[in-house]
């Protein structure tokens, strides 16, 4: 009889919605439905069973096809290649465990290569701004429970975060927010009318890279200085009356996406929003927090941080220190600027995501890619790796946007003899260890 | 002042690390003593004679210490970091980190520089008679120590974000700036001959940015004040002040507040 396991947590999106119901076959193998997920999740969940799914590694002949090899023939490539080459780009992590991501930092460790996740096309520029200027944040239970002013600068979760609206942001009763909806007041700041704009009470149509110009408005006007007429499109008299309203509500928080993080100044325009947040405390309470992405590219950063003090962008290739630097040792100007010699994707698509001089770069080297699917960087690489789905098929640890960290369940099993990537990584692990030993 | 002169015999594959291409390492090393100090190319340890041929030998201190490179050494990283005393002359362009943290001495190049160059530094002289990348004379990330001292000149044009976090010393640019100039400055003085695209002074608490050509935008903070007569680098002209940036935090000295000012040529 099928069974139904309860509070399954989704690994889609960096909201790591945690009350979802998958019903499964009695047999553990396949999932019948999925309840409570938005459509992307549901999908992610169904597409275990997708008819021609990869279950063995496989590796790039001369022609250009693949052929079927072994879990340990893969393993044993990959570990040469790790050894070999003087600085490698390891990528990825962010739809993986941290378990998984801290035998990947072991393995760096030992052949010095340089650890990078999805950030670094993502929000890596949030994160700068951080550590410039620090982040008065709080937790997304406190946005539903307390947030009466809720901003949404260059986000659009209503495509990207579908439930994010409905379970803290804007819709879901809380214990100070006993109204919904109605005792909320929604800002959508967006160079486009999207559909977050249209649930929003007030729209601020901004021409496009103007973020930064318009966030300092935001702050002269909550000082009482003088404006110029417009800013970035937005007449003064807007900026000065949202500021007011602002000002009289009783915690307020911005949630801020790639309109910010990847538009003109990039790290400055997160900075500048983030101290007019701390600026709005002198007023009133004030939080901000980032849309992270991929569902635990959040716990990437975290990992990384515990352990080498950087979020992102780890250079380990001098093995007695860490050392980090946007622009010289993120995923994009390594390839760009040839300073790797080989690649090792995992959990990510930067075939996907990374600008085409940088995956022409990557296609060029030796490159391995770990992935359960098929995507746009398995195709350009030597050797794929499927492995198991983390949430889905093996449990592990994640950390949602918010930084709180959410145990992701297994539902179903993997189908036969799949590793897992912290099997996966452990196997590379020995025979890296193996490798170095004997020379 | 006695003389070690490094040509280029083989350029790296990755980007080599010369950490200890500066005065300080060099004092009192003969050419065989330099030709055995380390470089580092990923994670392979190499030495500085597999990369350059050395000649001549360093003075007892830095101070009396010139270095002259030839060859191609635009794919040579952290040249002349953290010098104190003496000269280092590059014949050609450098890569990232050239002159970053430097407290003394001269370091010329005679080419165009990449990002990250003279980060947080403290004092001496930094010519570049090309380009430079971004970042130059800003702090190192998270730092909130960007450049205090010395002066860092550019013939050519600069890139953007440059002297972020900026606390005292001087950057003049002959050419243009692209955006992020002073932002978070807290001290110091910028002067750009050319045109700047915008978002000049964001953020900034104290400090000066002198401007003979355009700016694209203003930042909304500012606010014009008054003419003044300056002479800037040896040139006298007529300059409009203005203050800010006012949305950031001012401290104040005998009772009225100090902002970062901006000074844009009539």
């Amino acid at each position: 009889m099928p069974k139904v396991v309860t509070d399954v947590t989704c690994p889609f999106c960096g909201t790591l919605c945690d009350d979802l119901e998958v019903t499964v076959s009695d047999d553990n193998k396949k999932i019948l439905s999925v309840r409570n997920a938005c459509a992307i999740g549901s999908e992610k969940f169904n597409h275990t069973s997708l008819p021609g799914r990869v279950t063995r590694p496989r590796k790039r002949q001369p022609d250009g096809t693949f052929k079927e090899i072994t879990y340990d023939e893969a393993i044993d490539w990959t570990a040469n290649m790790l050894v070999k080459s003087k600085k490698t780009l390891m990528y990825g992590w962010a739809s993986t465990s941290c378990q998984a991501m801290s035998v990947g930092h072991e393995i760096a460790e030992k052949v010095g290569g340089v650890v990078d996740n999805c950030a670094t096309v993502c929000h890596g520029s949030s994160l700068i701004a951080i550590q410039d200027v620090g982040i008065p944040s709080c937790t997304l239970g406190e946005v539903k429970n307390r947030a009466d002013r809720v901003i949404f600068w260059g986000c659009n979760p209503a495509h990207a975060h579908p439930r994010h609206m409905s379970r803290y942001s804007i819709f879901p009763r809380g214990f100070f927010t006993v109204k919904g909806h109605k005792g909320r007041k929604i800002y959508c700041v967006d160079c486009r009318h999207t559909d977050t704009a249209r649930v929003a009470d007030e729209f601020i149509q901004i021409q496009q890279g103007y973020d930064y110009e318009l966030l300092d408005a935001f702050r002269t006007a909550a000082r009482g200085e003088a404006l110029p007429d417009t800013i970035g499109g937005v007449p003064k008299e807007k900026v000065y009356k949202i500021v007011e309203d602002l000002k009289a509500g009783r915690f307020g928080v911005i949630f801020f996406g790639m309109g910010l993080t990847h538009t003109l100044g990039r790290n400055h325009n997160i900075d500048e929003a983030i101290s007019f947040t701390r600026d709005m405390n002198d007023f009133t309470k004030f939080s901000i927090i980032a849309m992270r992405g991929h569902w635990n590219v959040t716990g990437s950063g975290q990992v990384l941080s515990w352990q080498y003090g950087f979020p992102y962008a780890v250079d380990l290739s001098r093995r007695n220190k860490a050392r980090y630097q946007t622009g010289e040792t993120t995923s994009v100007d390594l390839l760009v600027r040839n300073e790797v010699e080989a690649c090792f994707n995992i959990a990510t698509d930067p075939g996907a995501h990374f600008p085409i001089d940088a995956v022409v770069s990557m296609s060029k080297k030796p490159t391995v890619t770990v992935d359960p699917h098929i995507n746009m960087s398995t195709e350009i690489s030597d050797i794929h790796i499927p492995v198991a789905m983390v949430g889905v098929e093996t449990g592990g640890c994640a950390y949602r946007m918010d930084n709180v960290p959410i145990e992701t369940r297994k539902v179903v099993d993997a189908p036969d003899g799949m590793l897992t990537d912290v099997e996966l990584l452990t196997k590379i692990n020995e025979r890296v260890d193996q490798l170095m030993g004997a020379k | 002042m006695k003389t070690v002169t490094l040509t280029v015999k083989q350029a790296p594959e990755l980007y080599l690390e010369c950490e200890n291409i500066t005065p300080d390492t060099f004092a009192g090393k003969k050419a065989d003593e330099i030709a055995q100090l380390p470089a580092y190319q990923g994670k392979e340890d190499t030495t500085l004679g597999e990369y350059f041929t050395i000649a001549g030998e360093a003075g007892a201190t830095a101070a009396e210490t010139q270095i002259i490179l030839k060859g191609d050494c635009s794919k040579m990283k952290y040249i002349g970091i953290k010098m104190t005393a003496g000269e280092v002359i590059v014949n050609s362009s450098t890569d990232m980190y050239t002159g970053g943290w430097m407290k003394g001495g001269k370091l010329v190049v005679k080419g165009d520089v990449h990002s990250f160059c003279g980060l947080g530094m403290e004092g001496g002289e930094f010519i570049i008679e090309g380009n430079a990348g971004n970042y130059l004379g800003a702090s190192y990330r998270g730092d909130w120590r960007g450049m205090q001292g010395g002066i860092i000149r550019v013939k050519g044009n600069v890139g953007s974000d440059i002297c972020t976090f900026m606390n005292g010393g001087e950057l003049i640019v002959e050419g243009n700036a692209d955006v992020h100039i002073a932002t978070h400055a807290e001290g110091g003085k910028i002067v750009i001959k050319g045109n700047v695209n915008r978002r000049v002074g964001g953020q900034m608490v104290k400090g000066e940015v002198i401007v003979f050509g355009k700016i694209g935008l203003m930042m909304p903070g500012y606010k014009y004040t008054k003419d003044v007569d300056l002479e800037v680098d040896g040139t006298k002209a007529n300059f409009a002040e203005y203050v800010g940036d006012l949305g950031e935090r001012h401290p104040k000295r005998k009772g009225e507040p100090v902002y970062g000012k901006i000074f844009l040529k009539k």
